[in-house]
Parts: structure tokens; C-alpha cells; sequence
């Protein structure tokens, strides 16, 4: 346990916490100043983070900032992109269908998969506020 | 019964607003009205298993208790006007399905209440029936997942947003009593100034508020000083602000005596309800328990009260529409 | 001037009179809010690199550990108060992701689970995933004929 907690990289951390920070208040100046959606914002963000990802951009962020910039939802759309370039390397043109959605399956199973779960075990409650 | 001016009905034998009942739900229980309010509730579902059902269960209840309030046996109510901003009005025909008297279902968005009232009068003195019931509802939750996003959704409201009331609110409207009596009743035209925030329903709404306001002036010859209050139905403190405002350019000066239900059902500072209450149970429940409680205690003893809608629903607001605003109002005098 | 005379003049007037949000307030909150949850992030990846995971299973983790906890305080009606106090601190991150789809399966289990949960689950959720996969499709094909 000693041994881990020495080896953290906490540089590394503090990028992550101020990079993650500075892409949620993006998002924040985006909601609060257009009007937009919530969906429209996850939108937003995944589809930038895909072109990003596609022009080569976006994983020097990633060395950068390590999860502060693949948790949010540019890291993404940035993961969907990385894994079609991967699989066209693979597979070829077929591969741009593939490696996408199979880089983020984890992702998209889990949040299907927990959010069954969760209908069956819990109801909406009112907002207090 | 007959019409005066451009919009307006004069009541010749004014019909009387016999009795009325009120249901809130915990938020607006915890508001500074709270006390008038016939039941308060402790939680949203009321035992019910979905929203819906607890709408329904609430305008059911409201107008039992109003029934049983008026002493009127249920035979003897000769047409019931209920609606609702749920799709189809189904809170108001779900709920008041076992009641058994002749139902004409209403939309007019939160507006539903006066118009009710304009409708339950009219019966009432054209001798089409004694004794006509109106009422309305509305439920934040049932609102908030037809119109805007699940509940648990983790977004922020924005300043400008309204909240929408649980309750209902319920009136017996009779041919002959002692009072308060409605002695005009001005149907409204729909307004719409190019709004397209849907979290902005007060400035959408206040042009229509505004129009009918001033055309019920000019029909009648009275001014606002006529009024001991007026009040209008949830343009939220916003709204409030810019009818004040256009009022003041088109020469009438309401701000000592004017009100918004919006405004007086929730306390602003600490429920957090940004711009205000709104819904269809919003004026419904602050006249039927409030104001009715001001007049019958001869607190208040003419007052003008204009209901606003939204006339909106999810669709058109997705196609980019703008929001058609509507205000009806009526006098009602002891 | 007469604020009513024209549409333009009327949303002007309304834009003016209407209070703006708080916006250094909520970019503070977004700001400390999002960059925990992604230092949350940062650590549990630390920790399967310690046990000798590679970075891509290490992303995949991360990503089903945030989801999972989100869906868990969606389910104990906890996560709306989140965001509605950090904004686009809790909804930029996956978790806002996880969220939008375990909120309106929430909501909609009242409609039954298949036309309710099964189907009203995207529909906050279900854009992100069709412009996600579709860019990034778009991404492989052009990266296959430059290529």
C-alpha cells in the first residue's frame, strides 16, 4: 500500500484534476451562455473529441493530462476514434465500422447494464430544491 | 347576460362562487400560504404508483372535498369543467371518471382555471344548469417528465425557470348565493410575441396577461384602481416585473394593487424556486384556498383575476416554435 | 419606445430583463467538481497499472467504475443534487453520460420494461452514441483512404 501511494505520479494528478476542471467549465460557459441542452452538450463534446481524436490531436492531451482528458466526454469521442484507426490498421475498411464501438463497449455495457439495474431497484424522488 | 366592448361578458345576475377547495403537494405546503390550503401533502405519489395516478388522485380529491365543503348533494351539480396539462387532459377524465356528473374536459394550459370559471358562470346563468363545478391541476413531477427531463437528471434550472405547482384547486359556481360574485368575465385572445424559451414562460405569457388586462379596461370603463387586487396566474417574478412595466407604457399604472399567484405561493429565498410557481394548480389553488378565503373574509372585496397559459407542448418547442401566450380574466366582487 | 412593437424589440427587452445565471459561481463548481471526479479517475487507473494492467483495460475499467458509481447515486436519487449544484462538472464526465441513461430508465418504469425502460432509456443518452459511433466511423473510413 506504502509502496503504491509513493508511486503515484502526482504531477501527473494535478494536470488531470486542472485539465478535467478546465473542460467541464467549457461545457459550464456553454450551458449557461447558449441555452443548450443537456443532450446537446454530451453531443457536442463526444463529436469534438472524435474529431479531435481523428486529426491526431487530442492524444497529446491524453499524455498531458492522462484521465483528465479520457474521462470526460471528448476522451470519449477521442477512444471511438483512436479504436477505428486501430482497427482500419487491423482489419482494413471494414475495420472503420469495428474498432469504435468496441473500444468503448466497456463504457456503453456498463451504463446500459447499471441503468436496468437501477429501474428495477430504485424510483424517482422528487427534487427537494 | 350580455356582452360589453370587444372581449368582455357582463354578468346581469352575477352568479356566485358557492365553495372551493384546495390540494397541495409538500413543496407548496412548506410555502407562505400554506395555512389556507384545504390538505397538505407529505409526499408527491400521495400512495399512487406513478405520477399520473397522483395527479389524478389529487383532482379527484380536491373536488370531493369541495362537494362535500358546499353541502350540494353530487346530483344536484349539473356539469363539471375540469382540465389539465397532461396529455389528452388525462388527470381531469382519469380522476373524476366515478364522479358522475356531465364532464366538458378543458385545455387552456395554466389558464385552464379561469377558464373554467367563464364557462361554469355562463352555464350557470344561462339557466343551462344551477349549480357548475370547475377545476384544475397539475403536478411538478408529471410536468417535468412530459415537458422537460427525467427527475433525476442531474441538470440546473436556470434563473428565469418556473415551478410547477402539485395541487388542484376546485369552485362550485351557483346560479343564485350571497357571494363573491363573478360580474365579467374577459376571454382572452392568443398572444404570441416570438419567445421561444421554454424556460421563460413568464415573458412569454405577459404580452397575452397584458392584452387582456387592458382590453378588460377599456370594456368595462374601470380602472386599476378599481381593484382592491389584481391578480394573475403564473407570470413568476419576472413576468410580474414586465407586465408592470408594459402596463406602465400603455398608461395604467397596476403596480400598488397588481399580484401574481406564481409569486405568493412559494418564498423565493428559501425554496428555491428561481423565478416562481407556475401550472395549471398554480392560480387554482392560491384562489381556491387564498384569495377565496381574503373575499369571503371581506379582506379583499373586488379583485381581477387573470389566469396565463403557455399554449406549448414538447413537440412544437423541439421544432423551434415560438410560445403562444393566452389570459382570461374575471372580476369577482363581494 | 413601446417594447411590444416588434418580436426583435420584445426579446430584447425580455433578454434584459431576465437574470443571468451565476456563471463564476457555477464554472467554480464545475470546475472543482469535474477535475475530482476525474482525479478519481486518475487514481483507480494508477491502481491497475500497479497491478500490471495495460492502459487500454485500465481506461475501460476506469470508465465501468465511474459509470457504475454514477448509476449507483442516480439510483439513490443523490446524483441530480450533484448536478444540479456542479453542472457541467458532473454531466462533461462520463458519469454525466451514465446519468442521462439510468435517469429516464428510472423515470420510465412506469411505462413497463421493454416500451418504457428498454426503450425510453436513450433518450437523453441515445444522440451521444449515434454522433459518437457515427464520427468515429466517419474518422476509419477517411483514415483508410488516406492511408
Amino acid at each position: 500500500m506504502q509502496d503504491f501511494i509513493q508511486n503515484i505520479d502526482y504531477m501527473q494528478l494535478l494536470y488531470c484534476f486542472i485539465t478535467g476542471g478546465i473542460i467541464c467549465v467549457i461545457g459550464q460557459i456553454l450551458i449557461d451562455k447558449t441555452k443548450l441542452t443537456p443532450a446537446r452538450i454530451l453531443v457536442i463534446f463526444v463529436t469534438v473529441g472524435a474529431i479531435l481524436g481523428g486529426l491526431g490531436i487530442y492524444q497529446y492531451l491524453v499524455k498531458f493530462a492522462g484521465y483528465g482528458a479520457t474521462v470526460p466526454l471528448t476522451g470519449f469521442g477521442y477512444n471511438l476514434a483512436k479504436g477505428a484507426k486501430e482497427a482500419v490498421d487491423q482489419y482494413g475498411f471494414v475495420g472503420a465500422f469495428i474498432g469504435g464501438t468496441k473500444a468503448a463497449a466497456g463504457g456503453i455495457a456498463a451504463a446500459v447494464f447499471f441503468g436496468y439495474i437501477a429501474s428495477l431497484i430504485s424510483k424517482p424522488k422528487m427534487k427537494k430544491q | 347576460m350580455e356582452k360589453i366592448g370587444n372581449q368582455t361578458i357582463k354578468f346581469n345576475s352575477p352568479p356566485t362562487i358557492l365553495n372551493t377547495a384546495s390540494i397541495v403537494g409538500p413543496k407548496e405546503s412548506q410555502g407562505p400560504l400554506s395555512k389556507y390550503f384545504d390538505k397538505c401533502l407529505e409526499d408527491e405519489f400521495w400512495g399512487e404508483e406513478t405520477w399520473e395516478k397522483a395527479e389524478s388522485k389529487i383532482i379527484k380529491e380536491t373536488v370531493n372535498t369541495v362537494i362535500s365543503k358546499s353541502g350540494i348533494p353530487t346530483n344536484d351539480i349539473d356539469y363539471c369543467f375540469a382540465g389539465d396539462l397532461l396529455n389528452q387532459c388525462i388527470s381531469s377524465s382519469f380522476g373524476l371518471r366515478e364522479l358522475n356528473i356531465p364532464f366538458l374536459g378543458l385545455f387552456g394550459a395554466c389558464s385552464t382555471f379561469v377558464e373554467g370559471m367563464i364557462m361554469a358562470s355562463i352555464f350557470a346563468e344561462s339557466n343551462a344548469g344551477n349549480n357548475c363545478l370547475c377545476a384544475a391541476s397539475s403536478h411538478f413531477c408529471s410536468a417535468e417528465k412530459q415537458f422537460r427531463f427525467p427527475l433525476e437528471l442531474g441538470n440546473q434550472r436556470p434563473p428565469t425557470s418556473q415551478w410547477t405547482v402539485t395541487g388542484a384547486g376546485a369552485a362550485i359556481i351557483s346560479k343564485t348565493g350571497v357571494g363573491p360574485f363573478i360580474t365579467h368575465a374577459t376571454v382572452g385572445k392568443i398572444v404570441d410575441m416570438g419567445i421561444k424559451d421554454s424556460n421563460n414562460m413568464g415573458a412569454a405569457m405577459a404580452p397575452a396577461a397584458l392584452d387582456t388586462l387592458i382590453t378588460h379596461f377599456k370594456d368595462t370603463g374601470r380602472n386599476p384602481s378599481y381593484y382592491d387586487a389584481i391578480i394573475t396566474g403564473d407570470l413568476g417574478h419576472i413576468g410580474k416585473e414586465i407586465l408592470i412595466e408594459l402596463a406602465q407604457t400603455k398608461g395604467y399604472n397596476i403596480k400598488s394593487n397588481y399580484n401574481d399567484c406564481g409569486v405568493l405561493i412559494f418564498d423565493k429565498n428559501s425554496q428555491d424556486t428561481h423565478s416562481g410557481g407556475s401550472g395549471c394548480a398554480c392560480c387554482g389553488s392560491v384562489f381556491s384556498g387564498y384569495l377565496f378565503n381574503q373575499l369571503k373574509d371581506k379582506k379583499l372585496k373586488k379583485i381581477l383575476l387573470i389566469a396565463t397559459g403557455a399554449l406549448t407542448n414538447a413537440t412544437t418547442a423541439q421544432q423551434g416554435e415560438s410560445i403562444p401566450g393566452i389570459a382570461h380574466a374575471v372580476s369577482i366582487e363581494i | 419606445m413601446d417594447p411590444l412593437e416588434t418580436q426583435s424589440q420584445y426579446q430584447n427587452y425580455v433578454n434584459k430583463k431576465s437574470p443571468n445565471s451565476p456563471i463564476f459561481k457555477n464554472c467554480f463548481n464545475a470546475f472543482w467538481v469535474g477535475g475530482l471526479i476525474c482525479s478519481i479517475g486518475q487514481i483507480i487507473g494508477e491502481v491497475c497499472k500497479y497491478n500490471g494492467l495495460d492502459i487500454q483495460l485500465s481506461g475501460t475499467i476506469v470508465s465501468i467504475i465511474l459509470i457504475g458509481l454514477s448509476a449507483f447515486l442516480t439510483a439513490l436519487n443523490i446524483f441530480n443534487k450533484i448536478g444540479k449544484f456542479a453542472g457541467a462538472g458532473s454531466l462533461v464526465p462520463i458519469t454525466g453520460f451514465a446519468n442521462s441513461i439510468v435517469s429516464p430508465a428510472m423515470e420510465y418504469k412506469s411505462e413497463g420494461y421493454v416500451m418504457g425502460v428498454g426503450a425510453k432509456m436513450f433518450t437523453v443518452a441515445g444522440p451521444v452514441l449515434v454522433f459518437g459511433i457515427s464520427s468515429s466511423i466517419l474518422v476509419g473510413i477517411i483514415y483508410f483512404i488516406l492511408t
